[in-house]
């Protein structure tokens, strides 16, 4: 089957090939020189042949050829692979067949070594073969050879393999490599704009190299525009594209205009034509402007003694007379044309496309805030505490993740322990510090503010004397690495997923607690009159410390959240809180949804603005922090504000 | 009697329950009138209406001679164009004395730089004293507010109210907390007062009420339920029903 | 005190004794200050205090400044701004500007005096701009620069361009009624902000690289640092003196009257007439300029700057000095300051002796933190009044500055206005 298609491929390389078939050996034979000292330009005719006759054995042969493990023996000129035999002599090996024929000394055999330009010309010819090969992995390998080096002989060999590869991956793979190679390298122009049209519904990143590369431009100058070019565009000196210094540069470089006396020249001219301390009778302590120092080289132009300075007036008639342009590599305007027509449609899917993946990038950005931010949404909205430290509940969180990971070894079960305990480890620190601290500031809330403020100093640092300051990883199951590839373009982590998913359980989760459970009951019963709720048998107290626990916990499960895409450090709750704040103040206190609305508000913000800037982070969240103070100007409350006497305030 | 303020068909709602439903009151200058309803009424939020602190949803509010809205002036805006408002809960500044809390008060230009500059005169100082001396608190001046009995916070924000100045006083619940001689000098200092202004009291106790000898307003679920002398409202049938329960 | 209150009523023009009258700690606090420095001044004269121990203190005296600034906005208007040490770092840097272009300045056009022909002014500031930017890859000077020429003109940024800042944050987040924590995270989003936005290359402020070499007084190579140091000490003190003196009188008064109210209860302020909004704006635009000065005198000083400096944690060690000192009055402010930062870096220097617990060394350098951090809590908690506190102890003294429920809070945070 293979060797059908070998020979098939071979007669539609050569039509018309010697139908004759000739052994591998006399083939050689017939080259032998060719073989045997092998250079660049003479080895073509040697594969090309050897394509030709197609004998059986060929592509091994091409193999070790290129991999220099042909020997030729002496006496005859025939070539044979070799084999170490007994007492230093070598077992000769037929080429054809691999059978031994016969035994020789080394010193009666010569190595065939192809230098390295040979060998790349026999891997060129190997692509072919390997086009075919039965292992996938061989022809996604040719596939990428031929992509990174095109040239127009493998268009025929692609297109003959396209059709009978079993693999559809390969197959699709194989039609578009067959487009790009023919819109660059197609015989005709037809052919070559089909192709390109076929290009335009692709959004592969070899497509758009491609059709750049047809729509390559080199820069030109002239006194007219050269007739029968394919120009791109004409440049106006003193635009935007090409300024007047660049004009006349190019000018310069096409020798269409003397160099003009650049400032440093002028420099070192006056300097060499100091005489006692007047350079053409001008002291030389003057000289400390350009207009003084031109004034001097004038004078000294004037004597002969050096070029004439070039006046702004000749430089700018110099360029008034000439053209400037763009012209295309590509003689052929048809295909230009096409290739730019296709590019602007690839352009506009690449765009929407891109679109879409920031949508997502943003979407799992807001769920980390709203994750991180959710806890801080209850303490804060529920209870008016403002705390701190619920950063470094988030770093709390993650390095629990870590220790986790530290005695359990499978990271499935480590970080299925992780989650729980998290909760569990945060939930107490923050029962503890409600107890200990907020519980004898509540009403005080700046003060709060502050007194939260110094536990997250100290846990910083503790974590910091604990752990080191170096970032610990948490690291996420097997089953979570790499990314759900939608296109080219659009892709996602699973751990991004994971996060969401995870953001949804506890969006649901919260609203659940919050609306159907008798703690969700006391605690909205307590935030809107705790005097009433005391009378009732709540025990304000006790709510009080749940909800901030339940708060703290949170933050304890996104910090594992966290730490699994981001490296665990005692810093990185410091990172968060700023946001976590914002988040809340932007969705309005007190309010779940408002969380979320404000989460996503800042996600989609924050992507938004780095895909404007797209190499400043920084830039992306000074640019956020000013909107978000803007924001508050025109809506105080937040997106989702509370209404009535209580927001009266 | 010409309207110094009138409040017309106003509403408000917080979160569908409406506090204040088509309000029309007038009040003139000089004028003592008495404000009474029952829990809910609407008497704070119409005092929040007028001072500023609330905006209705619709109606009109307006004040003086060339008929300003109200609507548009914010709360300090709206004291420095002669509205003063004391609190039903005394809101003294606890932490300065008697006479700071006056001085705060007195009418004065309100800037921060003119604040910065000012001098003490000795107009200043003789007219906190004549107040002092009128609510009892004279010797007291030195003294921090917070360390004052309820009653004499009460009168201290009367004192701050008197030394505004303004031209419309609203009074909530002053007599709270107060002695049977303190109510006694409350009376008397409230009628005096409405002699040259316009005073409008919101109370509870219905003696109190009967002791101001003026106008009365019952409100009612946010409207005017009746209006007129305290006898001619107390046989108003509504009335009735309203105090007593149906 | 009755009679005292007659007389000074009966006496009205005389603000300045009633000053010192109503604050005797404003002319104790300065006598220490003249104390303070006079004895520094001799003791390094005789060589028993080290060149950078000037220095350090001259540090310490302006974060003092920044610190009683500090406390006029929070302690006595209850704003709890998170971002005045972004002043104090805006002032830093642009007294820094002008320092490292005229210093720079001087270093090119010495090299280039050597050359055979003299320098054009374009080559000496091209110069000069491949100096300062190299770091960041560039030579072109960015328009934040344009004045970085004049002392004269930097000298007014250090003043305008935090006046400025101030004004335009405060006027955006007072109008908007922001108050309470909200207004504290906003301030913090403010001085993140402006950190993140020096910390980028193409601000033109060099990044995260900062401004350096700002010990170094243009024109004045040839004056040691044991004099120069002097110098910024003894500006230091005189710009507390200054800024002391002019808090006091303006928290004295009926201003300290009207701003102490909107600390406790604003609304109140409001119903008496006052524009609440105008006084938090003066008072925090006043404080952000003082910061601006007391920035622009640290610098030179420490060095160098780097947006690290301007970052939240800076102005929240600020609040916590103050916090420590006692806030509500303006000494208290001082000593927190100074108490913390002192101890601070001695304890961060390595001065603090390890202990020994047998199972486990405390490397103070490494507890430090913790133990601020914990002991600002357990301040909070247990000493309101902090440092400044113990000054009430003394018998039989009066304490005009501050008394009552320290709570600025109750009127800070209404999540229904209890008040009618």
């Amino acid at each position: 089957m293979l060797r059908a298609l070998l020979a098939a491929l071979a007669a539609l390389v050569l039509v018309a090939a010697p139908v004759a078939a000739q052994d591998l050996q006399s083939v050689l034979q017939e080259h032998r020189e060719g073989v045997e000292n092998p250079s660049r330009r003479s080895v073509g005719v040697v594969i090309e042949a050897l394509i030709a006759a197609d004998p059986p054995g060929v592509q091994t042969f091409l193999e070790r050829w290129q991999d220099r493990e042909v020997w030729v023996r002496k006496a005859d000129g025939l070539f044979f692979y070799t084999a170490p035999g007994e007492g230093g002599a070598l077992t000769l090996l037929d080429i054809a067949t691999g059978d031994p024929a016969g035994t020789a000394a080394r010193d009666e055999l010569g190595e065939v070594r192809p230098n390295g330009g040979v060998r790349r010309e026999i891997a060129g010819a190997l692509v072919r073969f390997q086009l075919s090969d039965p292992d996938p992995r061989a022809r996604s390998a040719a596939l990428t050879s031929i992509a990174r080096n095109p040239s127009a002989d493998q268009i025929e060999p692609l297109r003959a393999s396209i059709a009978d590869d079993p693999d559809p991956a390969l197959k699709a793979a194989k039609e578009r490599l067959a487009a790009i190679l023919t819109a660059r390298f197609g015989e005709n122009t037809a052919e070559r704009v089909a192709a390109i049209e076929t290009l335009s519904n692709d959004i592969g990143l070899e497509t758009r190299a491609a059709l750049n590369q047809i729509l390559a431009v080199s820069p030109g100058v002239g006194t007219t525009l050269p007739p029968g070019a394919n120009i791109a565009r004409e440049l106006r000196p003193g635009s935007e594209a090409l300024s007047a210094a660049e004009a006349y540069g190019r000018l310069v470089d096409a020798g269409l205009a003397p160099a003009p006396v650049a400032r440093d020249r002028i420099k070192e001219v006056l300097a060499a034509n100091i005489v006692d301390g007047r350079v053409a009778g001008i002291p030389v302590a003057t000289l400390d402007t350009e207009a003084r120092r031109e004034e001097a080289y004038d004078r000294l132009a004037e004597t002969g003694a050096v070029p004439p300075f070039l006046t702004e007036a000749e430089r700018q008639a110099a360029i008034a007379a000439h053209v400037f342009y763009e012209a295309y590599a590509e003689p052929d305007a048809a295909v230009t044309d096409a290739a730019r027509a296709a590019l602007t449609e690839v352009d506009l899917r690449v765009g929407a496309n891109q679109t879409a993946d920031i949508a997502l990038d943003a979407l799992s950005l807001a769920s980390i805030y709203f994750l991180a931010a959710i806890g801080l949404a209850i303490t804060f909205g529920v209870m008016g505490v403002i705390n701190m430290a619920h950063g470094e509940f988030i770093m709390m969180g993650a390095y629990t993740g870590y220790v986790v990971q530290l005695f359990v070894p499978d990271y499935t079960l480590s970080i299925l322990i992780a989650l729980p305990l998290a909760f569990a480890v945060t939930f107490g620190a923050g029962v503890a510090m409600e107890r200990l601290v907020i519980r004898w500031l509540y009403r005080r809330p700046l003060e709060t503010l502050l007194a939260t403020f110094g536990i997250s100093i100290a846990l910083q640092q503790l974590a910091k004397n604990i752990f080191g300051t170096q970032a610990r990883p948490l690291t996420a199951p097997a089953w979570l690495d790499g990314q759900l590839v939608i296109n080219e373009i659009v892709a996602i982590s699973y751990i991004r997923i994971a996060i969401f998913v995870l953001a949804l359980v506890f969006l649901g989760l919260i609203l659940f607690v919050l609306k159907r459970t008798r703690l969700g009951l006391e605690v909205r019963a307590v935030t809107q009159n705790p005097g009433m709720a005391a009378s009732m048998g709540i025990n304000p107290d006790r709510i009080n410390m749940l909800t901030f626990g339940l708060g703290s916990g949170i933050a304890g499960i996104a910090g594992v959240a966290i730490g699994l895409y981001a490296k665990v450090t005692s810093e990185m709750g410091s990172d968060y809180i700023v946001q976590s704040f914002m988040t809340v103040v932007v969705g309005g206190v007190g309010n779940v949804w408002g969380t979320l609305a404000g989460a996503t508000l800042i996600g989609v913000l924050q992507k938004g603005i780095e895909w404007v800037y797209p190499s400043n982070t920084l830039a992306a969240q000074t640019f956020m922090i000013l909107f978000i103070i803007l924001f508050i100007q025109v809506r105080p409350r937040g997106i989702v504000a509370l209404k009535g006497r209580a927001a009266e305030a | 009697m010409t309207a110094l303020l009138e409040v017309s068909g106003v509403s408000v709602t917080f979160d569908g329950f409406r506090a204040i439903n088509n309000l029309s009151i007038q009040i003139g200058e000089p004028e003592l009138r008495a404000v009474i309803g029952p829990n809910g009424a609407g008497k704070t939020t119409f005092m929040d209406i007028v001072t500023g602190k609330t905006r209705p949803d619709e109606g009109r509010v307006l004040w003086g001679e060339r008929s300003v809205s109200l609507l548009r002036m914010s709360e300090s805006q709206i004291a420095r164009a002669g509205i003063g408002r004391k609190f039903q809960k005394p809101t003294v500044f606890e932490d300065q004395t008697v006479r700071e809390n006056l001085a705060m008060a007195l009418r004065n230009p309100r800037g921060p730089l003119a604040v910065l500059f000012h001098r003490k005169t000795p107009e200043g100082a003789a007219r906190i004293e004549s107040i002092a001396e009128e609510i009892g608190l004279l010797p007291a001046l030195p003294r921090k507010a917070g360390e004052l009995s309820h009653g004499q916070k009460q009168w201290l924000e009367i004192g701050m109210l008197l030394a505004q100045d303004p031209r419309l006083l609203l009074v909530d619940e002053p007599a709270a907390g107060m002695t049977p001689a303190e109510r006694e000098h409350t009376t008397e200092l409230l009628k005096r007062i409405a002699r040259s202004r316009a005073v409008v009291v919101v109370e509870h106790d219905m003696e109190f009420v009967r002791r101001l000898d003026c106008k009365v307003t019952v409100l009612h679920e946010g409207s005017v339920l009746a209006e007129g002398t305290l006898d001619h409202v107390t046989r108003n049938q509504q009335v009735i029903d309203v105090y007593l329960g149906r | 005190m009755p009679s005292d209150a007659l007389a000074t009523s009966a006496r009205p023009f005389a603000p300045r004794r009633s000053l010192i009258a109503q604050n005797p700690s404003v002319l104790w606090f300065l006598l220490a200050l003249a104390l303070f420095t006079l004895g520094v001044t001799v003791l390094a004269e005789m060589g028993l205090v080290s060149t950078s121990m000037v220095k350090t203190l001259g540090k310490t005296l302006c974060l003092c400044l920044v610190a009683v600034a500090m406390d006029v906005v929070w302690g006595y208007c209850g704003i709890l701004s998170l971002g005045h040490m972004a002043f104090f770092g805006i002032g830093g840097y642009a007294i820094g500007m002008w320092l490292m272009y005229a210093r720079t300045e001087i270093i090119v056009t010495t090299s280039l005096a050597a050359a055979p022909i003299p320098p054009t002014p374009e080559e000496i500031v091209d110069a000069v701009g491949t100096q300062i930017f190299g770091v960041v890859g560039s030579s072109e000077f960015p328009w934040l620069w344009a004045f970085a020429d004049s002392l004269a003109l930097q000298l007014l940024m250090v003043v305008l361009v935090p006046g400025l800042l101030a004004l335009v944050f405060g006027w955006l987040a007072f109008r908007s009624r922001v108050t309470g924590v909200y207004l504290s995270i906003l301030t913090q989003a403010m001085t993140l902000a402006l950190s993140l936005w020096l910390f980028q290359n193409d601000t033109g402020l060099r990044g995260n690289n900062g401004l350096s070499g700002l010990q170094n007084i243009p024109g004045y190579d040839h004056v040691p640092q044991s004099t120069v140091s002097l110098v910024f000490f003894w500006a230091s003190a005189a710009a507390l003196a200054a800024g002391y003196l002019l808090f006091a009188w303006v928290v004295s008064g009926k201003f300290g009257s009207v701003i102490r109210g909107i600390r406790d209860n604003e609304a109140r302020v409001r119903f008496l007439g006052y524009h609440v909004e105008h006084y938090k704006l003066f008072v925090f635009t006043l404080t952000a300029v003082v910061a601006g000065i007391a920035g622009a005198l640290y610098y030179p000083q420490a060095g160098i700057i780097n947006p690290a400096e301007i970052a939240p944690i800076a102005s929240i060690y600020l609040a916590v000095w103050v916090a420590i000192g006692g806030r509500g009055r303006l000494y208290g402010a001082a000593i927190g300051a100074a108490f913390v930062s002192l101890l601070s870096s001695w304890f961060t220097g390595g001065g603090a002796p390890d202990i020994d617990l047998g199972f486990y060394r405390i490397q103070w350098t490494d507890w430090w933190l913790v133990l601020l951090g914990l002991s600002f809590v357990a301040v909070t908690l247990l000493a309101p009044k902090g440092i400044g506190g113990l000054f009430d102890l003394i018998p039989g003294r009066r304490t005009p500055d501050r008394q009552g429920d320290y709570g600025p809070d109750d009127g800070a945070w209404r999540r229904e206005e209890g008040t009618e």
